[in-house]
């Protein structure tokens, strides 16, 4: 789950990492009070989660009222990357020296968290780390002990980092593992850092990720979560709890496990089609969560045909029968049609279950996802 | 032969008490794995089909002498059960459980690397010597036992490609789910050495999906050390990249790696065959045998 980058900021700010003078709006008025109180120039800045927002057109510098209002007019309701933007932050414009780069992720080949820093800030870090990936100094942290404070300062002193905010620098970095540790971050980041003329470091951006899996100890976080910053069906998805990604076909998708799922996907591709989605019901689903899984793909309406793929282990056919059943039983006529392929634990008694006047029923993967795209084929014949 | 584990493996379950606990212990003993007891906190001298059920895991250990531990522990305990695990000596602990913390799998991570007990997941569906033993919650009949080793992620396409080898008569010696987290205990170049080691088992197929580069170590290992004959299937081709596609391993980063296509390329670099379709994987080790 992704913070805003107001969200962020405020987690930073209340753990003593020193950001810019800033205000929230949403709407032109709100953009010039804040201003108002700021000054002058004043940065304005999309909050929505995309990448790249400053070459988007979502971020603008303003140097006067006019200004102001001229970038709140543009930048409040435009489409950024398919996302429309409602909220600004209104931030005070740092006059700064340097940039540079400052951040926190997993490293799942060591298996542990690794600290980085650059003199390179401002920039994509993603560029910097691909092209000169020696002006990024990296330091691995024993999970178990935490970012000891020699590390800190070491890692800023191999990046290179001038001498006179070299140890304000290391402050931060130690502040941001606290929060990455405490707050179960999967990534965190401020880039750019500016060092301002009076020689002060100030974090200018911020990001921050946080493991979905440690939600549940996180609630304040949980809270943040803006749902209507994403894709209308997969927020419903995510109401439902449901692994959901809606993609740019005519094949609905539906099985368990996201291996299994992805190979799914994968055929249809492979034999001509194009998925609608990807949907993981999970491991051990009941009823329930089936009828749950075919309301979320019916919902879409760019959705010609459905491929139920179940190879149970833990989930049960019997279970996953009844729930296709009972989705189907509710309708005057199958809005779309369905192919269902069943294996594994309990199959043979899904099989039994399972009411073939609603849905076609195919032996094999391959089978299954061959007639869903032929299904789907004649739809769009 | 088989790696890992066989009939005289002594299990103990971790959450034996809990639904899914409970309801795999008696998969497990119906297909004929030796769980000699459970262990949860607080339920003590209970029994669960039969098995004790002791207050520790050392405990457990102690009066039964067991040897393995499978943990079906909801995930915000999960971390601490396999540490639990990793304190006794036990030879093989298999992490079933989805969705525990990365940050508790980096400290978890960190133990392993300073006892000698082997980790299975976690987020897997185990490990199974089909006729001998089977520790998870793989559905038992679908195996056969053979002449092919098996080492996956993903635990539904496990399922799904044993069940093409198997109905063409193709048994398997040992089948190992590493799990789809992105820290998880063994991996694929500790099964596929594993598995080189063994020698009864005359193919291997690796499942892999998109995310993580341990798919491009495996190649590298297989080009080096390995004569035994591998074939693989990588899932996730048709991922848009930056999408989470389920559990966390399976992502594709922006920057392009991790993708089907590089882990694809890696081996068939190392003389290793991928199959488009799960059928054709079974096709490659046919033609092995």
């Amino acid at each position: 789950m992704r913070l805003h980058e107001y969200q962020a900021k405020q987690v930073f700010a209340d753990a003593g990492i020193p950001t810019p003078d800033s205000r929230l709006a949403s709407t032109v008025e709100e953009v010039m009070d804040a201003v108002d109180e700021i000054g002058y120039p004043a940065a304005i800045k999309a909050q929505v989660h995309v990448g790249g927002r400053g070459k988007a057109g979502g971020i603008e510098i303003a140097t006067s009222a006019e200004e102001a209002r001229e970038a709140a007019e543009s930048i409040l309701g435009m489409d950024l990357k398919g996302y429309t933007v409602d909220t600004v932050l209104v931030e005070a414009g740092v006059d700064f020296e340097n940039e540079l780069y400052v951040g926190i992720t997993m490293d799942r080949g060591e298996g542990e968290p690794v600290a980085m820093v650059s003199t390179e800030g401002g920039v994509d870090i993603e560029s910097v780390a691909e092209e000169t990936p020696e002006k990024i100094a990296r330091e691995h942290i024993d999970p178990a002990f935490g970012l000891h404070s020699y590390q800190a300062r070491k890692v800023v002193f191999e990046a290179g980092i001038p001498r006179d905010v070299a140890m304000d620098v290391a402050s931060i970095l130690s502040t941001l593992y606290d929060l990455y540790e405490s707050k179960d971050a999967s990534e965190i980041e401020i880039n750019p850092v500016m060092i301002t003329s009076d020689r002060e470091v100030v974090a200018a951006d911020a990001v921050m990720n946080i493991d979905e899996d440690a939600l549940f100890r996180q609630p304040d976080l949980a809270e943040m979560e803006d749902e209507a910053a994403g894709d209308e069906l997969e927020a419903k998805a995510n109401e439902y709890g449901f692994d959901y990604v809606r993609l740019s076909g005519n094949v609905g998708i539906i099985g368990n496990g996201a291996g299994l799922v992805m190979t799914t996907l994968d055929l249809v591709d492979y034999y001509g089609g194009a998925p609608a989605n990807f949907l993981d019901i999970g491991g051990g689903a009941k009823a329930e969560r089936v009828t749950q899984a075919l309301d979320m793909v019916f919902s879409d309406e760019n959705v010609d045909s459905v491929v139920f793929n179940i190879f149970g282990g833990i989930t049960r056919g019997d279970e996953v029968a009844k729930g296709i059943n009972e989705a189907l039983e509710g309708f005057d006529e199958i809005p779309k049609p369905v192919v269902v392929r069943l294996a594994g634990t309990n199959a043979e008694e899904g099989m039994e279950i399972l009411n073939e006047d609603l849905v076609q029923v195919e032996g094999t993967l391959e089978d299954a996802v061959q007639r869903a795209v032929k299904n789907a084929e004649e739809v769009t014949q | 032969m088989s790696i890992f584990v066989d009939d005289d493996t002594r299990v103990v379950v971790q959450g034996i008490t809990g639904g899914e606990g409970k309801f795999h212990t008696e998969q497990m003993l119906e297909y004929g794995t030796n769980v000699v007891a459970g262990a949860v906190p607080g339920k003590g001298g209970q029994e669960v089909a039969g098995v004790p059920v002791y207050d520790t895991v050392d405990e457990a250990v102690d009066a039964e002498d067991a040897d393995a531990s499978v943990v079906f522990v909801p995930p915000a305990f999960a971390g601490d059960a396999v540490f639990e695990a990793l304190d006794t000596d036990l030879d093989l602990v298999v992490a079933i459980t989805e969705g525990i913390p990365t940050q508790d799998m980096a400290k978890v991570n960190k133990r392993l690397s300073e006892v000698d007990t082997r980790l299975l997941g976690p987020n897997c569906p185990g490990i199974i010597t089909p006729g001998e033993a089977k520790l998870g919650i793989l559905p038992g009949n679908i195996f056969e036992s053979g002449d092919v080793g098996l080492v996956s992620r993903s635990g539904t396409l496990t399922y799904q490609v044993v069940s093409n080898l198997t109905e063409r008569g193709i048994g398997q010696t040992t089948a190992i789910g590493i799990g789809g987290d992105p820290i998880i205990g063994t991996s694929f170049v500790d099964a596929l050495e594993a598995f080189e080691a063994d020698p009864d088992t005359k193919a291997v197929v690796m499942c892999g999906e998109i995310g993580g580069e341990d798919e491009e170590q495996a190649a590298r290992y297989i080009a080096e050390n390995m004569d035994t004959p591998v074939a693989g299937f990588i899932a996730g081709r048709t991922a848009p990249p930056g999408k989470r596609m389920g559990h966390a391993g399976a992502i594709v980063s922006g920057s392009g790696t991790g993708t089907a296509e590089s882990k694809i390329g890696a081996l068939n670099d190392a003389g290793v065959p991928v199959g488009d379709t799960p059928n054709e994987v079974a096709d490659h080790i046919e033609d092995f045998l």
